[in-house]
């Protein structure tokens, strides 16, 4: 293993495995901010469905189904990606993990590719809430309503995504330096958790945004 | 001691999980089930963010304080939704001025 390698716990734990254990508990209680965070959005979108259910079926209709179900798939597969880097460096082998991490960046770069395209077809369609908004059929506030959720909660996910690729960044260079070890593995472990965070709110997103009211 | 490395085997089968009821709750979206549409949409991203929590998440093969996290972070959330729904849903009842 290379010199740069950590082979001592820090001064405050007894152990490597108690290091650990910690810090996956600090990145879990993390995460449970994260859920409040996202929580607030979830919440809004719950108390608007409820009150405007018809804006936002016509609203939700204007999705496209087959990409929002493709980039499901695409941001699934980068968990797997992700796990098995993960799976890498608890092993301290090297290979695996600088195959999988950019693996995962590419797969994540295509889910924002995919969301940058609907976007801007959005952006066209005049769907984007403001002056310029046309949804014709249905009350146009309460439509906007649902595409400023939408707007607010893909693109909040966006963002969390774009942070989770400056993560890999990082891990990538330190795997490439050797950092990781069977013992010593936290920064990607804790960045795996970070990752798979992200592509449960993906999950909850996809059938609240683009599957409303798809039959009949 | 090391820790739990799960079998590539696992992983495979939890990520086909994962399509399958990826592909079942969009086909299942264009069935009218009525009401059940939204329970069905719901319990599937339920089951999926339950797959990834256990297996890609380890939660499965970690420390017992974990769960206690998670259940926590559910709990507030609950209390965040369904207090809102509260207010929301009632406001009706009473007739309140400026509702």
């Amino acid at each position: 293993m290379s010199s740069d390698a950590i082979s001592l716990p820090a001064h405050q734990f007894d152990s490597l495995e108690q290091q650990r254990e910690v810090a996956s508990l600090g990145m879990w209680v993390f995460l449970a901010t994260e859920i409040m965070f996202f929580g607030g959005l979830f919440a809004a979108y719950t108390i608007y469905r409820v009150s405007y259910p018809l804006a936002f079926i016509a609203a939700s209709r204007q999705l496209d189904v087959t990409l929002g179900t493709l980039n499901t798939a695409v941001l699934i597969l980068s968990s797997l990606t992700m796990a098995l880097a993960v799976r890498g460096a608890q092993q301290g082998k090297r290979a695996p993990m600088l195959a999988f991490l950019p693996l995962t960046m590419i797969l994540g770069a295509v889910f924002l590719g995919v969301k940058a395209f609907e976007y801007h077809h959005k952006w066209v369609e005049h769907l984007v809430p403001g002056a310029g908004f046309l949804l014709p059929g249905a009350d146009a506030r309460h439509a906007q309503m649902f595409f400023c959720l939408y707007f607010a909660m893909t693109g909040l996910h966006a963002l969390h995504m774009i942070i989770g690729l400056g993560i890999l960044t990082v891990m990538l260079a330190m795997a490439w330096r050797g950092r990781f070890t069977s013992t010593y593995h936290n920064p990607m472990e804790v960045s795996g958790l970070y990752w798979h965070f992200v592509d449960i709110v993906w999950i909850f997103l996809f059938p609240l945004l683009y599957l409303v009211g798809r039959h009949g | 001691m090391s820790v739990h490395v799960v079998p590539v085997r696992t992983y495979l089968l939890v990520f086909a999980a994962l399509l399958l009821l990826t592909a079942t709750t969009t086909s299942v979206a264009f069935v009218d089930l009525g009401p059940f549409n939204n329970f069905a949409a719901l319990g599937i991203a339920g089951v999926k963010a339950a797959l990834v929590v256990l297996y890609f998440m380890h939660v499965r093969y970690g420390t017992r304080i974990t769960p206690l996290v998670l259940a926590a972070s559910a709990f507030w959330l609950l209390l965040l939704i369904g207090l809102s729904l509260a207010d929301y849903a009632t406001r009706g009842w009473l007739g309140v001025p400026g509702k």
